[in-house]
């Protein structure tokens, strides 16, 4: 079991008061807070080491360059990947942009896209943007009324043969887990390429791409304790062989005439240009951190108080839950016809941060019929009283906006 | 936030509802968070006669769109087309700070609309101003 409490001491923004009251942070699914162990590394990075890897010859820029591989290596042990299938981009939406423009660079027009109605923005418009650029078609697999995928169907999505199937592992909105592995071998099945949105699963759950045996897993260091400005991309040795590159620039060059030039080998390819050192040795820090809590028990933590939270308002007349019941540490709702802004704007008067509104997810809230919602996502630092103070405080709202 | 006039024009809007065959309409929306209104408007003598709306929005919105409805009422074209956001704002009686301007703001959008389309006019930069 984990000890929140205790965990909550290394988190400095955790002790500030909003309006005299401590600061419940349910917003976990947005972006995380970071621990003084986070803090002190990129520190100390600036402090002492700052210089620009792979570059030159003299002391700070092995220190530099040792530090930004020691951190690919750890992220890479982390997710079950070899060190140079892990390439750092800025965030989740770089990683799928990266992949929606260097898997369909090839396809002809015509070919199938694979996506699924539960997509965040970021994995459907850069597949939109590579399909009006290539003439490529969009399909997206359909979800039921309760929030899952309907798996039934799902064999007959693949029967255009999409190259390609992307899909959410954890829904942001809903905290539908979805069932990677079966999802996975019907994709392989149809003969596609099998990326998948961590960006809400890497950070709550234990997550090895080998078992998945995916093909790209794209995540953001910010939802996991790290500084944002740092994200990951994993992307099998193989392709990134085939594939072509994504930005040009330096780095990811072997040799450059003024003609043309030859790629560097895996990961360097596709990191063009001076890369984020403080952020992959925040991020590598956050990974630590993690580690040291145990995934497992975080998962089971986050689940814990998800239920908890959706038995306390379940008291509340008029409550609607979306997403299954056996999701990730996400709660989202509504009440009655109260909007989720007066919701969210109430329990901020309680020092309650949670996240009202569409959550970047505009087709799946038409689907729910809802214009936006309001969603608590907890992480390893929240409590049961966190829990309780959102109850009271939606309470409150019901009873003055009811 | 919630004061009791903002909780006395949500829980009991004035003027709402649709005109049949108004002189002018219009409806907006926020993107953001989904805020709807829209309003219908009938004129008589040179004045707002009449004036109601329809709106899925939260509750410092439809307050809003409410409280505009009877600051507008009976006023000269001339008049409801300079009534700005201060004295909106000041009418509704809160500062609604940065993330919830938007929402008290949109109505005036949308009256502004529905009376520049009866005008015939175009909104100007000076006129933005207003909103
Ligand atoms: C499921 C999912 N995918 C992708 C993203 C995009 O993450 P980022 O904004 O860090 O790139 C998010 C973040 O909200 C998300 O929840």
């Amino acid at each position: 079991m984990l000890n929140p409490e205790k965990i909550r001491a290394d988190f400095p923004i955790l002790s500030r008061k909003f309006k005299g009251k401590r600061l419940a942070y349910l917003d976990n699914a947005a972006t995380t807070q970071k621990p003084v162990q986070v803090l002190q590394a990129m520190d100390e990075f600036y402090r002492n080491h700052n210089a620009n890897p792979h570059r030159g010859a003299y002391t700070l820029i092995s220190e530099a360059t040792d530090l930004y591989e020691s951190a690919r290596r750890n992220i890479a042990h982390f997710i079950g990947a070899k060190p140079e299938e892990v390439i750092f981009t800025r965030n989740a939406t770089e990683s799928l942009n990266l992949v929606a423009f260097v898997a369909c660079q090839e396809a002809k027009p015509g070919a199938r896209i694979l996506l699924t109605q539960m997509e965040h923005h970021s994995n459907i418009v850069p597949w939109q943007l590579a399909a009006k650029r290539l003439r490529l078609k969009i399909r997206y697999a359909k979800m039921r009324s309760n929030g899952t995928l309907c798996m039934e169907d799902m064999p007959k999505e693949f029967e255009g043969e999409p190259f390609i199937f992307s899909f959410t592992h954890v829904s942001n909105v809903l905290g539908t887990i979805n069932n990677a592995a079966k999802l996975i071998r019907l994709a392989r099945k149809a003969g596609s390429l099998v990326c998948i949105d961590a960006a809400q699963s890497v950070p709550h759950m234990p997550v090895d791409v080998r078992e998945l045996g995916c093909d790209f897993l794209a995540f953001s260091g910010h939802k996991m304790l790290g500084p944002a400005g740092i994200g990951v991309l994993y992307m099998r040795k193989e392709l990134q062989e085939t594939l072509p590159p994504f930005l040009g620039g330096g780095d990811m060059i072997k040799s450059v005439s003024f003609e043309e030039s030859e790629w560097n080998s895996p990961p360097y390819k596709y990191e063009a240009g001076t890369p984020n050192v403080a952020g992959a040795v925040g991020l590598s820090a956050a990974v630590d951190y993690l580690k040291t809590a145990g995934m497992q028990k975080i998962a089971a933590h986050e689940q814990k108080l998800a239920d908890y939270c959706r038995k306390e308002l379940s008291h509340l007349p008029k409550i609607r839950f979306h997403g299954p019941r056996n999701g990730a540490g996400i709660v989202s709702f509504n009440i009655g016809r109260i909007h989720a802004h007066d919701v969210g704007q109430f329990a901020d008067e309680d020092g309650i941060a949670i996240r009202t509104g569409h959550h970047c997810a505009q087709p799946l809230m038409k689907l729910l019929g809802e214009p936006a919602t309001a969603r608590a996502s907890f992480y390893l630092y929240n409590t049961q009283e966190e829990a309780d103070k959102l109850a009271a405080s939606m309470k409150r709202a019901a009873k003055t906006l009811g | 936030m919630y004061r009791e006039n903002i909780l006395d024009h949500y829980k009991h809007p004035r003027n709402r509802g649709k005109i049949e065959h108004a002189d002018s309409s219009a409806h907006d929306l926020n993107p953001l968070c989904g805020d709807e209104i829209t309003y219908y408007l009938k004129f008589e003598s040179g004045k707002v006669s009449e004036i109601k709306f329809e709106g899925s929005a939260c509750a410092i919105c439809l307050a809003s769109a409410s409280m505009l409805t009877e600051e507008v009422k009976d006023k000269k074209l001339e008049e409801a087309r300079t009534y700005g956001k201060e004295a909106l704002l000041s009418t509704v009686g809160i500062d609604p700070g940065p993330t919830r301007l938007k929402c008290a703001l949109l109505p005036l959008k949308v009256f502004k609309l529905a009376l520049y389309k009866h005008l015939g006019k175009k909104i100007t930069e000076e006129d933005e101003k207003l909103v």
